[in-house]
């Protein structure tokens, strides 16, 4: 933090480079191609030993990772989210060429972690369930010299940990921060999303009228937030503001007047010294529960910004809990650095009471900035603004 | 930077009992020693003992009463509005809400007995006490709930600063709260510009240790 004229200000922190690991690829550059084609990740399954009745998800098979992972460890020593986290992660660090030193950070975000160890018949400790166990074990595996920072705040754990990232920057505890977050697919998410009814058996259609419920999604997804300048990708973006809020209302509903998420928006663009009409594109929630989608409706009417081009991914990767902030700011920054909306997929006509402008076709624009915003349980909102770095 | 900011208040439950700012306020005494060993009694009684008066504690998880109540036990000697206020929650714990996925798990382990609750399923994130805290404080606040191996005061401190200095918060309350089957830890402290105690990693960390 430096003063200049008496204000302060916060040194410039990026989002560097990235990985995402999903059924649509196994690094960002794929996944991105295969959204612009409008490929979708999302499939129907009938697996009793999943959930009682058929449920659509975006899954990747666990025989992939293994051999994916065989390349660079022994898969027997390593769960399933372990192994996607490293192969994720690895591809970050060795982009980034920076020695994990003292002045390195580390954060895990994720709400569940190895949650599935709780099954009948795994091979692995019960102590593998403990969140800090699954810090150490990605900790050791890279020879961070830092203990990992785990976040799990529900939903917007993914975004929050680039809030947390800058803010460890910005006290000076850190230079670099790599993040790497996700979540399974497993009977203990399927069937407590089922328990409230969420779960939509079909692709889920965020904003649409017919629009049926939740899919539930797994991937992991990895960056590098950088203090630095020098070695950036072509697609890496500027932290412009950032700000988290709770609605103070209800644990499992989101507010009825948008009250959290119109605040952290509000909070960010104080921060960013922008108004609502200087946000180019919005990267929403959309979850496609009814609740959600009317809910961010209200908040951006509220917010002045119904006239920009919104989308969300869940059309695209099912909802992925404590990686979907990371994985939508991640996929972001490409279509940034393409200049180009891409399609809300599953939206065909508007099903929330207020006017928002969902993306229908993909659509050439110059984009500067962006806004990632989510929402989750506990009633907690954040909104994140990444602004292009022109050189 | 150390010193701007400091510890106005802070609570510790552990060992059946309730301490503020050091001095004990509540004790099960040793008549209940029989039930020592159960938080959930112990916590009623604490709840009834501070004349807490919320009904929707009852439906809470064990986490959420734990951490409610060492909240409730600092903020309600705030005087806080009744329409908002800016604390901000920077919470941690080891055992994350794993006392509750143990509950859930249990119900969709057998398909004879699968039986999952949202009631339950809710509770299944470690972030959820906060949403209570906020609700009943009306916190339109920053959250964020970390999980560390132990108890972690440097972080906690560095956060907190980042969301003063930044004007992101008013105020902080920090700290600990794990529970895990019938051991339980919390420790939450008020950061803010007024009070007695430097707001220091080695001062939070004496706090901690003082039971």
């Amino acid at each position: 933090m430096e003063k200049e004229n008496g204000i302060v200000t916060m040194a410039k922190t990026f989002v560097s480079h990235n990985n995402i690991l999903s059924n649509l690829g196994f690094d960002s550059e794929t996944v991105v191609e295969n959204i612009s084609k409008g490929k979708s990740g999302l499939g129907k399954f009938d697996d009793a030993s999943l959930l009682p009745e058929p449920f659509c998800a975006s899954m990747i098979s666990s025989e992939v990772i293994k051999s994916e992972f065989n390349k660079i460890g022994d898969p027997s020593k390593y769960m399933k989210l372990e192994q996607m986290l490293i192969l994720s992660l690895k591809k970050v660090i060795d982009a980034s060429k920076i020695p994990l030193n003292e002045k390195v950070g580390l954060i895990i975000s994720t709400t569940k972690g190895n949650i599935n160890v709780l099954e009948k018949g795994n091979n692995f400790l019960e102590s593998r369930a403990y969140l800090s166990e699954l810090g150490k074990t990605i900790q050791l595996f890279f020879g961070f010299k830092n203990e990992a920072i785990v976040l799990s705040n529900a939903c917007v754990s993914g975004v929050l940990a680039i809030s947390v990232a800058k803010r460890f920057i910005s006290e000076g505890k850190y230079d670099h921060v790599f993040i790497t977050s996700g979540d399974l697919v497993t009977k203990f998410i399927l069937s407590g999303f089922n328990s409230f009814q969420a779960l939509s058996a079909e692709p889920c259609k965020p904003y649409d009228k017919n629009r049926t419920g939740i899919n539930l999604g797994e991937v992991a997804a990895s960056v590098l937030i950088t203090s630095e300048e020098k070695n950036l990708p072509k697609e890496a973006v500027a932290i412009l503001g950032d700000a988290t809020c709770n609605d103070a209302n209800h644990i499992s509903g989101p507010s009825r007047t948008g009250e959290g998420l119109f605040r952290s928006v509000k909070s960010a663009l104080k921060e960013a010294n922008l108004g609502a009409s200087q946000i180019d594109y919005i990267s929403a929630h959309g979850t496609a529960t009814p609740f959600n989608d009317e809910m961010e409706a209200i908040a951006f009417n509220r917010l002045g910004m119904e006239n920009v081009p919104l989308n969300s991914l869940k059309g695209y990767f099912g909802h992925t809990l404590g990686a979907s902030g990371l994985l939508e700011t991640i996929v972001g920054m490409h279509f940034m650095e393409k200049n180009i909306l891409f399609s809300s997929k599953g939206f065909s006509d508007l099903g929330v009471s207020k006017k928002i402008t969902i993306i229908k076709n993909n659509t050439p624009k110059n984009l500067q900035i962006f806004l990632k915003t989510a929402s989750g349980f506990g009633g907690c909102n954040t909104a994140v603004i990444f602004g292009k770095i022109n050189n | 930077m150390d010193g701007q900011f400091h510890i106005k208040s802070y609570c510790n439950i552990k060992n059946q009992s309730i301490w503020m700012n050091g001095e004990l306020l509540y004790n099960e005494g040793d008549e209940q020693e029989a039930q020592t060993e159960n938080f959930p009694t112990f916590i009623k009684n604490a709840y009834k003992f501070l004349q807490t008066d919320y009904p929707k504690f009852f439906k809470m998880d064990n986490l959420s009463k734990l951490a409610f109540l060492a909240a409730d036990v600092l903020l309600k000697s705030e005087n806080l509005s009744e329409e908002e206020n800016n604390i901000a929650l920077i919470f941690s714990n080891k055992a994350s809400s794993l006392d509750t996925d143990r509950k859930h798990q249990a119900a969709i382990e057998n398909s004879e007995e699968y039986f999952p609750s949202p009631a339950v399923f809710v509770y299944t994130l470690p972030n959820i006490c906060m949403g209570e805290i906020s609700i009943k404080h009306r916190l339109y606040s920053e959250n964020s709930f970390f999980i560390f191996d132990r108890f972690n005061a440097e972080h906690l401190q560095l956060y907190a600063n980042s969301l003063l200095r930044s004007g992101k918060a008013e105020k902080v309350l920090c700290g600990w709260v794990d529970l895990d089957e019938n051991s339980y830890d919390a420790f939450l402290y008020l950061v803010e510009k007024d009070g007695e105690i430097e707001h220091k990693t080695e001062e939070i960390t004496r706090l901690y240790n003082t039971l």
